[in-house]
Parts: C-alpha cells; structure tokens; sequence
C-alpha cells in the first residue's frame, strides 16, 4: 500500500491556484493545515485570521455573501466548539458557501481533549443547510476539494494529513458509497480512517470464511442511503458500523435512523468512542484502547455471528500490509 | 448648520415608535429615544444608497435559506441595490428592528402599513430583525456578529475595488462580547479601512445600566489601542454626527460613539431608569401615565394613537 505525503499541500495549491474566487483562510494553524506553501506561493489569496475562530467564521460568512468562497483552515475542533454560534448564525444559516477543512479528525491527534474532534459529525449533522465529507485516505484527499466547492452551502470537510495510506484508485464521488467487499453474511460500513484499519480485518475474515460486506462512507450528510439499503439487502445477517467519532450523533446512528426508519429487523453494533472522550496518545494506540481498530470489528463480527473466528492479534498483525504506516510517528501538532 | 430633514426624520421616529408602543403594549422605546438621531443622519444625509428595490409592504416569510428555497430573501433591498458606488448599512443589534423600520418608514423605503405586521405570525416585519426583515442585510441577533460579517463583506469589496463603504451600525453592550475585539485586531491586521461603525452608547444593556452589568472603559482609548480612528461624539447632535461620519481613515475602521441619553425626547422614561430595554406595562394607569407625558412632548394627539 502507498503511504502519500501530505497529499493536502499540492492539492490545495493545485485547486486554489486556478479559482482566484477561492480565498485560503487559516487561524494561526498554517503549516499544521499543510497550507504554507500556499500561503507562500499565492499570498494575495491567503488571509491569517489569528487565533480568532469567532471573529473568522463571521468574517468569513461576509466574504461568502459577496462572491468569495473561503476555505477555513484549522483542527477540525476550532471549527465548531468555540465558534458554533457563528457558524450557526453568519454561514449555517443564510447558506453561505463557507468551507471548512478541519484537519486532524478524532483521535488522528495526540492532542486530548482540548484537540480531538470526536463530536463533530454530530454536531454537525445537527445544523441545517450542512454538508458533511470525510476523507478516508490519500485519494480523496487530493480529490475532495472540487467536490466541496461543488456544493450550494456550507461543507464541512474531515481531512486527513501527513502519512495518508492511498486505498482508492477512483476519485472523491459526492454521496455515494464505496462498495469494497462483496460478501454475503454481514455488512460492514466505515469512515475516515476506519476504513484502512477495517480492510486489515476483512482480509482475513474472508480467509477464514466470512462473507464480509464492507462499504466506505465519504459523505455523511446527505447520506446515499437508496446504496446502504442495497447492501443491507444482499447480507443475511446484521451491520456493524466503524468510525473515529463517538457512536452518538455520527454514522453508526446514521445507518441506526435508516434501518429504524426503514424497518429493518438487522442488528447492529456501532464501533467507535463509546460516548466517552479520550486522551492524548497516539493514534494505534487510541485505536486499540477504544476499539476502533481491526481486532475490535472482528469481535463484532464474531458477536454478530455468534461463532469465534479464531483469528488472532498475529493473524490481523500479518495483514498490516503498511509496515510504512507503522513506522509512521505519530501525529504531532 | 442645521439640516431641517434630519430632524424631522429623527422626530417621526421616536414618534412612530412611540405609538406602536402604546398600540402594542409595549416596545423597545429607550432604543428609540437614543438611536433616532444617529440613524436619521445616518439615512438622511450619510449612507449613500439607491433607492429601495424592496416591496413598499414587506412580503410575508419566504421559507429559511436553503438550496432548495428559491423564495427566500433579504432586507438588504430595502438598503437599495447591490453596486460599487453604494454603500451597504449592516444593523447588528437585530433587537433594534422596531426603530430601523420606523427609520425605513420616515425615509420613504417602507409603507407606514408595514409595521401593522411587526410581530405577526408569517411575517417578516419580525420583532428581533433577521436577515429577511426589512433593512436588515444579515442574521444579527446574536450580537457582535455584525461587525465581523461586515469586515468580511468590506474586504471583499475592497479587494474588488468598489468605492462604496461597509456602516456597520452597533450598540454598546456588544463591546462586551469577545468577538468584537478579535474583529478590530483583525481588520487592523487586514487595514480594513472602509468599514465605519456608529455606536449607539446609551449605557444600557437588557439587565440595565452597563456600569453595573460589566463596565466597559474607555471605549475610545480602547478603540485606537486596537488601530481604529474612533471619536466620541453627542449622539443627539446632528452637525457632529454627520462630521464624524464622514471621517476617513487610511489604516483601519473608523468608529463613531454617539453618546446618547436612553430618554431622549422622553423625559418621562427617567421614572423608570435602569429598567429601560424593553417597556412594558403592568397597569393600565401605568400605560396611560406614560403615553400621556410622552405624547406631549413629542406632539402627538393621544386621540389618534388608538
């Protein structure tokens, strides 16, 4: 598998360059958003905010409502904790086409609390006139941006920086799913980076037998649900859900409301934060301790199913194919 | 020099505020008592603005903004069209509406028949003003957005090059807020300099006087620490209003105080200092005590205000 390096810093320069409408806004997090180059090479379009989130989501309603499409650069957490007012009031509301790129998505950051947006998406999903993307690996990251600058409103983007593991070879489709095993026992759907832990885990449930459905969820709001009922039509048993978020408010209580509202009789398990914060550590080790990684969906599965799989921490270990992942160091600020 | 047509704007203001107050039970009439005179020189003699494209009536709600809803609008078209030349005016304390629309009325941008659907169910003459209530340009009520939106749309106009300025009209209790002061660092930083801001410092906020909710200073000293060109001035003197407004800065906003009395042209509403944000009435003695001392000293015939 391909480790790209920061695949965010061309992209962006790539995107910016050539729509002089585009302004690149950043709350003293500049580099840390992999936009410095950007800054350096196109100054006039790059606009430093400080650390003054409220001041910038306001600003930047302003500067929407008069043609200009600023792109926020910052940790995803300073998007929406301190400023959700403004964001409510100056861009939610009056539809502005405001984009935010919140980097450093869930527990992609040793930063604790104070840095870990593990509530976005619900908070997010909450607000009317929102669109909801996220990145899952280096492919949508370098193709997400027109896609949210397609939109007729506010985006909220989850981007991933630094290491990104390359997983697709097809760009960022607006509101559709991914369909990356076509088994026939279960369904499994992620997000983000759950996505890359989840393939280690299909892998060799497929190995062992299991016909392991699993779809990759790009866009949370809207949601391509017709796609999700498709698949939950050709498993025989339940779903499970796998996302750096906590399991309120984000896609396990996304497919939840479909299949309550559709009259699904499947089960489901939601893996991810189980309504608790969490810490500053690094990313393995947070994806262990939470169970969002490989080992917990196979116990999901083996829940599910009811039968041991009998796969082991060597036999999933084996299936991390990215030995360049691992030697990754984790995430600083 | 005295501009007759100020003055008399700044009258039928308080006057028609006044008498909605009296009809409806209630009002925000210090906020009419203050603001009048700033807003009259503002509309009369300061903004540069086309004439309004807006109906004469206003149109009921048109549904929230959304991609999917062609029918909703703005207050804005009450501030004339959108064009290089012309000024924007952002009103950002929203619970000002019953004045701004009563300002709207006196300078011939509103049929005096909107205001009978101020606070009516379906309507867009709301009572806290958002982005589709008449003059107003975007959602304010949550105060000191205001000043930011408005930094952003004058950045942008700057950058475009267009010659009209961005007013942004305030009232004091906002300087409480954090955000107004990352906005003034901002647009230093950015030499934002064709925003001008008029605040209205009537010392009052919902829980009364300032001095006693949080004391804000030297609001000027603290203005230019922040790199504005910010003047106090007598917000019941039209010749000083209209001079400071047009003040001009090449570095930053420019911020004119206008320090006004919450009784202005209402001397009676002292009795009922510092409950002064919104007047209601608990007695019908109470009502016609008021109504009658303010009727005559503003010249209305109460026989006419039923």
């Amino acid at each position: 598998m391909e480790i790209a390096i920061k695949p965010y810093v061309k992209s962006f320069i790539d995107f910016a360059s050539q729509r002089p409408e585009v302004l690149c806004l950043s709350a003293d997090l500049t580099s840390s958003c992999e936009v410095d180059k950007f800054r350096d090479q196109y100054p006039e379009q790059f606009l430093s905010c400080g650390m003054a989130e409220q001041n910038m989501l306001s600003f930047a309603g302003g500067l929407a409502m008069e043609g200009y499409r600023p792109f926020l650069h910052t940790f995803a957490v300073f998007l929406y904790r301190r400023p959700l007012d403004q964001l409510i009031n100056s861009v939610a509301y009056s539809n502005r086409k405001v984009r935010l790129m919140g980097f450093l998505p869930g527990i992609t950051t040793p930063g604790g609390i104070t840095h870990q947006a593990i509530e976005d998406v619900a908070i997010m999903r909450a607000i009317p006139n929102m669109t909801i993307l996220e990145t899952g690996d280096a492919t949508e990251v370098e193709t997400v941006l027109p896609v949210a600058d397609a939109v007729d409103g506010p985006v909220y983007v989850r981007v991933l920086r630094g290491q990104v593991p390359r997983l697709f070879s097809t760009p960022f489709e607006f509101n559709k799913l991914r369909c990356l095993s076509e088994g026939k026992d279960l369904l499994v759907v992620t997000s983000g980076i759950c996505t890359e832990e989840a393939l280690r885990a299909t892998a060799v449930l497929k190995e062992k037998g299991v016909g392991v459905r699993h779809v990759h969820a790009s866009t949370l709001k809207p949601f391509d649900k017709e796609t999700l009922l498709e698949h939950m039509s050709q498993v025989d048993g339940g779903v499970i859900t796998l996302e750096n978020h906590t399991i309120v408010g984000g896609l396990g209580s996304i497919v939840s409301e479909i299949i309550a509202e559709e009259g699904i009789g499947k089960k489901l398990i939601r893996l991810g934060l189980k309504d608790t914060f969490a810490h500053g550590a690094s990313k393995g080790y947070l994806m262990e301790k939470y169970g969002l990684d490989a080992k917990a969906l196979v116990e999901a599965v083996e829940t599910l199913s009811g039968q041991k799989t009998g796969i082991t921490a060597d036999d999933l270990a084996e299936a991390r194919i990215d030995d360049v992942h691992s030697a990754a160091k984790a995430e600083a600020l | 020099m005295k501009n007759q047509e100020s003055e008399v704007v700044a009258l039928g203001i308080r006057k028609r505020v006044f008498e909605h107050t009296i009809k409806n039970n209630g009002g925000y009439l210090s906020q009419a008592c203050s603001a009048a005179d700033s807003l009259a020189v503002l509309y009369e003699d300061v903004l540069n603005l086309g004439p309004s494209i807006a109906p004469e009536i206003p149109a009921p709600f048109g549904g929230v903004p959304a991609p999917d809803n062609p029918n909703s609008f703005t207050g804005a078209g009450y501030h004339g069209e959108f064009a290089s030349h012309y000024d924007r005016f952002i009103i950002s304390p929203a619970h000002y509406a019953l004045v701004i629309y009563a300002a709207l009325i006196e300078v011939g941008r509103m049929a005096p028949e909107g205001l009978k659907m101020f606070n009516k169910d379906g309507s867009s003459v709301e009572m806290i003003g958002a982005e589709h209530s008449p003059g107003m340009e975007v959602t304010n009520g949550s105060l000191a957005q205001g000043l930011s939106m408005a930094s952003g749309i004058a950045f942008a106009r700057k950058r475009r090059g267009d010659e009209g300025r961005v007013f942004v009209y305030m009232s004091d209790g906002e300087f409480e807020e954090g955000q107004t002061w990352e906005c003034f660092a901002n647009m230093a930083h950015h030499k934002i300099n064709n925003v001008t801001c008029v605040v209205d410092y009537n010392a009052q906020q919902c829980d009364g006087a300032m001095s006693a909710v949080t004391e804000i200073g030297d609001l000027v000293g603290k203005l230019k620490a922040f790199g504005a060109d910010a003047v106090l001035v007598d917000g019941h003197d039209h010749d000083a209003l209209r001079e400071a407004m047009n003040r001009r800065s090449e570095t930053g906003p420019v911020v004119v105080i206008a320090k006004t009395s919450p009784f202005q042209g209402m001397d009676y509403l002292q009795k009922r200092f510092p409950r002064l944000h919104y007047v209601r009435f608990t007695s019908e003695d109470e009502k016609i005590e008021l109504r009658d001392a303010i009727a005559e000293q503003l010249g209305v015939n109460v026989d006419e205000i039923e």
